[in-house]
């Protein structure tokens, strides 16, 4: 069957199986390789992507399920070319290590901060359970977000 | 060679938090993972494995397979041309002998663990090749297992393999035993478990071959270790130059993807169907069938003077190897020289012993064998300080090594030992102790320390080879064989090209892990790749500064000795400068080179017998010290880390923002290790194949680790850098056993401290493991 989606902000066909999940979709169909693929049961998170805004496991989503919706993955939210600015405080605060977890990590922090725009840290902390990583042990990449967040607040 | 960069003031770019190239191309996605990787006409492929941890192969039938839509081939162990895959380990003195232990590509008429491979597809879409695969009919007919290295050493045990259970036995005995424990005020016995445990990382194994057009092999995927080329020329009998290996940047490593993963079977595939093939391991199959860290039970015996002053050890291990050998001779090694911790011990007994079982096979992780002994020593040095009264800082103020002491093994230290002051720093960053919130939650702290050996044992002759050389816009590249893991491996490398030719990180690229195409630098293992491949870039770069720097003298009419590379360009004392590429193209013009190759050799020694402890077996140690402060609820033996904070004496940091990020992942992996992670086998049955049940560390499930980087300015790498990769591990489950001990009076001697060991522990429900 035919799914129609808004892909990174643009329309998309795509021909689907009703038993093939939004990951393989995206990852094999169409070659968007920064959906990562980590545990196929919605458990570490690495595979997570914005469905009308929202973090979902996409290896949890059955593709067909996704028609008419919006759909962002990690190249979704390059600004003219360039960085987002969390992006660019994943650089600077060294949140970034072997980086499969990082696409999921940044959509996952993003829509929460959607929800709620100045956690503390022990709310951001619980907001990042769902995204295991294994490399940072997950200071740097707290501290990543309260700089993106204190950033935001200073540029008003 | 006299350092010509020796403190930290005179560095340019070394000793700078940079950002890293690749942090800059893995948050846009720019990274391409070995699975997101596609050519055109790929197949994809799966493993087939066995369902029993032990049995006897009575048929295989692929024939109904092999029939089916969409498949390219089906292989069993009589289609692959050498079936074996070897592991070397040189330097095995006692009574085992030299080993060289294989295991079989594919099963042949025996499996020896569940998991064990047995066949492989390729077809054309995923789905066609698992149909395949289940299409396999293969009769089994199940045989005694053994499941615990006890059990396998008994007279009478199953055989795993036809020459016994006792894969490796080491011991080492330094100084009259009897006579110390007679001196000692007191001796301290305990008995210690640790569980067996996985990499866990979070890219699976996954890769992608092809012919390419020159008809190599060529194998783009996740390792540690691209040379590996060798063994898959060894499995397909082809010559060594026929198979190359391209590193990719790697989703984790930690000791998981040092053994052969994906490579073999993809070499196998593309050969056998002449088509590019797609391997990736789901991540039960990865749970399941890569090697993992060894389980051991450790029996201490210490004994102290009424100071502190432990005057003897005696140590028995027992690891078990699960089904095949991998690297669990040389794990035990690390264990074994390790055993009595980064202490002064006069006498020191290790006996050391590892086991087939038809468990799951245990190899290289983080640590090597060199992270169970912490448990072991720690807690008993706590126990010790315990019953004397005396301080955990102080107890480590008696005993703690210093430079020109020798360890039981009979290796000199060499460099300066920052233990004491790592222990203060790591206690003192704790802070004010914090109050406990209810009646029945306990307070308590913990320290522990560790040594960890960086660089391969130095009979192996390590060396490391990198390429440096300008471009004639006056950019600048440098190749290295080095595979990264995630730590900074290579923009480490950038930086120290940076600080030596004066080259912007900008004008940087750097080319790694590729068998064919750079010079190669060894494995991203045993803490060695800033040491090793560090030292032949800083080797490279020196040498090209010291061929160009003529030329351009001779430009200038200065003496080239006066001449500095920085900022881009060459200066000269009087004020002139010229732009690189003036110099580059009269080095064209002349024919002085622009690149050159540079190999770093390790200091070597002869193979040590360590029964009579007579010499060196690393290069050197990175020493750390771990603080912990627990929450222990009395009433369900739950643990909560309310502060941590880990010291490390790394030598030189050459990016501490790295190194920060190397201690606080390795501390939370440990704290993983202590208090959550396990792998549970029942009769050899994996019951933990999710990361639904094999739970690593969440962000809520630790606290922040405070790093504290001390920099002695002593180690063997490049601008006196010692290795970190591994080293932050070790301490932590001693450091969390000795805080539940201190806040509640319970010692927990098996890993991991979960509520119910605590519990137990506590005497709130029945004894057991």
């Amino acid at each position: 069957m035919i799914a129609r989606m808004v892909l990174n902000g643009r329309q998309r066909e795509v021909e689907v199986r009703p038993n093939q999940t939004l990951l393989e979709v995206l990852r094999d169909t169409l070659g968007i390789f920064d959906v990562k693929q980590g545990c196929d049961e919605g458990v570490c998170g690495a595979c997570t992507v914005l469905l009308d805004g929202r973090p979902v496991s996409s290896c949890l989503v059955l593709a067909p399920a996704v028609r008419g919706r919006a759909v962002v993955t990690l190249r979704g939210l390059e600004r003219d070319g360039g960085l987002h600015p969390l992006q660019e405080a994943f650089v600077r605060h060294g949140a970034v290590q072997c980086g499969f977890c990082t696409p999921g990590m940044l959509l996952t922090v993003l829509a929460f901060l959607e929800r709620e725009r100045y956690p503390d840290r022990e709310t951001l902390r619980a907001a990042l359970e769902g995204n295991l990583c294994r490399c940072t042990g997950y200071a740097k990449i707290l501290d990543a977000v309260e700089a993106y967040v204190r950033g935001e607040q200073g540029d008003g | 060679m006299a350092d010509a960069v020796a403190t930290r003031e005179a560095l340019r770019v070394v000793g700078r938090a940079v950002p890293r190239h690749d942090a800059r191309d893995k948050v846009a996605a720019a990274t391409a993972y070995a699975a997101d990787w596609a050519l055109p006409g790929m197949l994809h492929a799966v493993v087939l494995r066995s369902p029993y941890p032990s049995a006897r192969i009575v048929r295989v039938d692929t024939a109904r397979a092999k029939a089916m839509d969409g498949v390219a081939a089906v292989l069993t162990a009589q289609d692959v041309p050498r079936n074996a895959l070897a592991t070397d380990v040189p330097g095995q003195t006692t009574a085992i002998g030299p080993l060289r232990a294989t295991l079989h590509v594919l099963a042949e008429d025996r499996v020896r663990h569940q998991g064990e491979p047995l066949a492989l597809v390729a077809a054309e879409t995923l789905e066609q090749a698992r149909a395949a695969a289940e299409a396999i009919e293969v009769e089994y007919e199940p045989t005694p297992g053994v499941f615990s290295p006890e059990a396998a050493l008994l007279p009478g045990a199953p055989a795993v393999h036809a020459a016994g259970n006792l894969l490796a036995h080491w011991r080492i005995a330094r100084g009259d035993l009897g006579a110390a424990f007679t001196r000692a005020a007191v001796v301290v016995e305990g008995e210690y478990t640790t569980q067996l445990v996985d990499a866990g990382y979070l890219e699976p194994e996954s890769g992608v071959a092809w012919i390419d057009s020159d008809g190599v092999i060529t194998i783009r995927v996740s390792t540690q270790v691209i040379e590996h080329f060798r063994d898959v020329a060894e499995v397909l009998q082809v010559p060594q130059n026929r198979v190359r290996v391209i590193g990719t940047y790697l989703g984790g490593g930690f000791g998981g993807k040092e053994d052969v993963t994906v490579e073999v079977y993809l070499g196998l595939l593309a050969l056998t169907t002449g088509r590019p093939v797609k391997m990736v391991w789901t991540r039960p199959e990865s749970l399941l069938a890569r090697a993992k860290r060894h389980p051991y039970r450790m029996r201490y015996r210490t004994g102290a003077l009424a100071t502190g002053e432990i005057v003897a050890q005696q140590i028995e291990l027992l690891a078990d190897a699960g089904a095949y050998a991998y690297l669990s001779a040389l794990v035990l090694l690390y264990s074994t020289v390790t055993a009595a911790g980064p202490y002064r011990v006069p006498a020191v007994e290790v006996e050391a012993r590892v086991a087939y079982t038809n468990n799951p096979p245990t190899s290289a992780m983080r640590g090597f064998g060199a992270v169970q002994t912490v448990f072991g020593y720690e807690s008993q040095l706590d126990e010790v300080a315990r019953r004397l009264g005396l301080h955990p800082v102080d107890v480590r103020r008696v005993n703690a090594l210093r430079r020109g002491d020798t360890l039981p093994v009979g290796q000199v230290i060499e460099t300066h030992v920052a233990l004491l002051e790592l222990c203060e720093r790591a206690w003192e960053a704790l802070g004010p102790p914090t109050p406990p919130r209810a009646p029945h939650l306990r307070v308590g702290r913990g320290l522990a320390c560790n040594f960890q050996p960086y660089g391969r044992i130095v009979w192996l002759h390590d060396w490391s080879s990198a390429w440096v050389g300008f471009e004639m816009d006056g950019s600048l590249v440098v190749r290295s064989g080095v595979p990264d893991v995630g730590g900074g491996q290579a923009s480490s490398l950038c930086q120290i090209a940076a600080e030596v030719l004066g080259v912007s990180l900008a004008r940087i690229s750097v080319h790694i892990g590729d068998s064919a195409l750079t010079p190669l630098a060894g494995t991203t293992t045993a803490s060695r790749q800033l040491y090793m491949s560090g030292n032949a870039v800083l080797k490279a770069a020196r040498d090209l500064c010291a061929q160009i720097l003529p030329v351009a003298g001779s430009m200038l009419g200065v003496d080239a000795g006066r001449l500095e590379m920085a900022d881009d360009a060459v200066l000269a004392p009087d004020g002139r400068s010229l732009a690189l590429p003036e110099v580059l193209q009269q080095c064209a013009r002349v024919g002085v080179p622009r690149g050159l190759l540079a190999v770093y050799h390790a200091p070597a020694g002869e193979p040590v017998d360590l029964a009579t402890g007579s010499g060196k077996v690393f290069p050197d140690y990175t020493y750390g010290a771990h603080a912990a402060e627990v929450e222990v609820d009395t009433e369900t033996g739950r643990v909560r880390v309310l502060g941590y904070a880990a010291a490390h004496d790394v030598g030189r940091a050459i990016n501490p923002q790295s190194v920060e990020g190397q201690i606080q992942g390795g501390a939370v992996q440990g704290l993983g290790y202590g208090l959550m992670e396990e792998v549970i086998v029942e009769d050899g049955i994996n019951l933990t194949t999710s990361f639904a049940t094999y739970l690593i560390p969440t962000a809520t499930d630790v606290p922040d680790v405070t790093p504290l980087v001390v920099e002695s300015g002593e180690g063997l790498g490049p601008f006196n850098a010692r290795g970190i990769g591994e080293p932050p591990i070790g301490p932590p489950a001693a450091a969390i056993a000795n805080a539940v001990a201190d806040a509640a009076g319970a010692r927990v001697r098996h890993l991991p401290l979960t509520a119910e060991r605590v519990a137990r522990a506590l005497g709130l429900c029945a004894e057991g493991r």
